[in-house]
């Protein structure tokens, strides 16, 4: 089920006698591609296609601008260190301090990674949020979860790092009955979850948005007034839509970024 | 339309909150891919580019700093040596000036020996001659008197000392009338 489905077999417009095919959480389940690989029949979903290829794309691209790196850098490579710095000072040297440098790949590699994977929602022919699929944000959020906790438990103690979390200083003793279990809550549940949960809700929203008015410019094209200029209308919508998304995909990769170097900035030092 | 959603949602499970196994492993994979990629290859040259960049900026700022500190220094010490060569300069002239003065003080008050020296052995010889020409002319000119004498009395009273003593006290009596 997807939208070449419902537009062209259906062939359903206004006044042809059906009602406007709202597209619904149905988008987001693709028939998987079927394959066979070493005589194992593989389903595999276009999400995991589009992951892997937004990989070899980040990996192409960083290998190509770094591997003749030159003093007078070249437009290719000058766009990559660009990229490079972004991480590093707007990111990892700002949240984290000096000592962010060590986890500018691994800031960096979130970023674009996801950034790629949001992008793929508005490149035509591959036209899905990667990360509109649950498991995506979860597989990152997941090794964020274990970096920022490892590294606390190494930096502070393995025991240290909880019990400063639960017992923020500089508050008064009967606070702790409400804050140690919030703030144990905070560090362990609430963060990588909702970390996840608005990365995907941001894509999945986003997808939906631009494929209801992408569908609607469609229903509505018909030899009348009220369709002519709805459909008109509904297209540039989309339009504007489009480029807002790319907008929101940008910032969504930069916040899950940014709150990575967050989480782990706090624990290499406890809160003050 | 709506038969054929139905149809395919029961065929699927639309849960979005689904995390199917096979996309976490590979998005797993796929960031774990790119982190090692951009950790081992990628970022760590583009660093380094950027460190070189930066030490062949710096470098050359403080080469020209090094260089500009060397001309200053230089200048200061060329200027320090003129400053000395003049101020020697100035000693040397003025040590010239006071030999100068010495030495013509020197050389006037030597002459002014020299010349009195000479005024006074000048007056000594000239006092010597003119001795020398009294005692001279005295003598001829007693012989003289005497010849005269002699002719006169028709007697030879050249080796007569009596008469030459006389004719001696005579011309002595003629200086004491002449220094009257």
């Amino acid at each position: 089920m997807n939208l070449a489905t419902i537009a062209t077999e259906d062939a359903c417009h206004l006044n042809s006698g059906c009602g406007f095919p709202a597209p619904n959480a149905e988008i987001f389940f693709l028939e998987p591609y079927s394959l066979t690989l070493f005589g194992h029949h593989l389903l595999i979903s276009k999400s995991i296609i589009l992951a892997l290829l937004v990989a070899l794309i980040v990996i192409t691209f960083f290998v190509a601008v770094s591997r003749s790196s030159k003093l007078v850098p070249s437009k290719l490579q000058s766009i990559g260190e660009q990229a490079y710095l972004f991480i590093r000072d707007q990111i990892a040297r700002e949240v984290i301090g000096k000592e962010g440098d060590k986890f500018v790949p691994f800031l960096g590699s979130l970023f674009f990674f996801i950034w790629i994977c949001n992008l793929m929602g508005v490149v035509p022919g591959a036209q899905f949020p990667v990360m509109s699929s649950l498991a995506f944000p979860v597989a990152l959020t997941l090794m964020v979860y274990i970096t920022y906790v490892y590294l606390g438990m190494k930096h502070q103690g393995p025991i240290k790092f909880f019990t400063n979390a639960a017992f923020p200083p500089g508050v008064p003793k009967a606070m702790y009955v409400l804050l140690t279990p919030l703030e144990l809550l905070g560090l362990l549940v609430t963060r990588p979850v909702t970390q996840a949960i608005r990365l995907f809700a941001n894509m999945f929203a986003g997808h939906l948005l631009i494929t209801t008015f992408t569908v609607g410019a469609y229903y509505l094209l018909s030899p009348s007034i009220i369709g002519a200029l709805g459909s008109a209308t509904s297209f540039g919508v989309t339009v504007v839509l489009t480029g807002f998304e790319m907008f929101i995909q940008g910032l969504q990769a930069f916040i899950f970024t940014l709150l990575t170097a967050v989480y782990i900035g706090g624990s290499l030092h406890a809160e003050h | 339309m709506t038969t054929f959603l139905l149809a395919s949602a029961e065929k699927h499970d639309v849960n979005i909150l689904r995390v199917p196994l096979d996309e976490l492993f590979i998005g797993t994979v796929a960031f774990l891919l790119v982190f090692f990629a951009l950790a081992k290859f990628a970022f760590p040259r583009i660093s380094k580019t950027l460190d070189e960049r930066a030490d062949a900026i710096e470098g050359g700022i403080k080469r020209a700093q090094d260089s500009q500190d060397e001309a200053t220094a230089l200048l200061e010490s060329y200027k320090a040596q003129l400053a000395d060569a003049r101020t020697e300069a100035a000693a040397i002239r003025n040590q010239a000036q006071a030999e100068k003065a010495t030495i013509i003080e020197q050389a006037k008050s030597e002459a002014a020996t020299a010349a009195a020296a000479v005024t006074e052995r000048a007056s000594a010889s000239i006092e010597a001659e003119r001795a020398q020409a009294v005692a001279s002319l005295r003598r001829d000119v007693s012989d003289l008197a005497l010849t005269l004498a002699g002719k006169v009395v028709g007697e030879t009273l050249q080796d007569d000392a009596k008469a030459r003593a006389t004719v001696d006290r005579f011309i002595a009596e003629l200086e004491a009338q002449a220094a009257k």
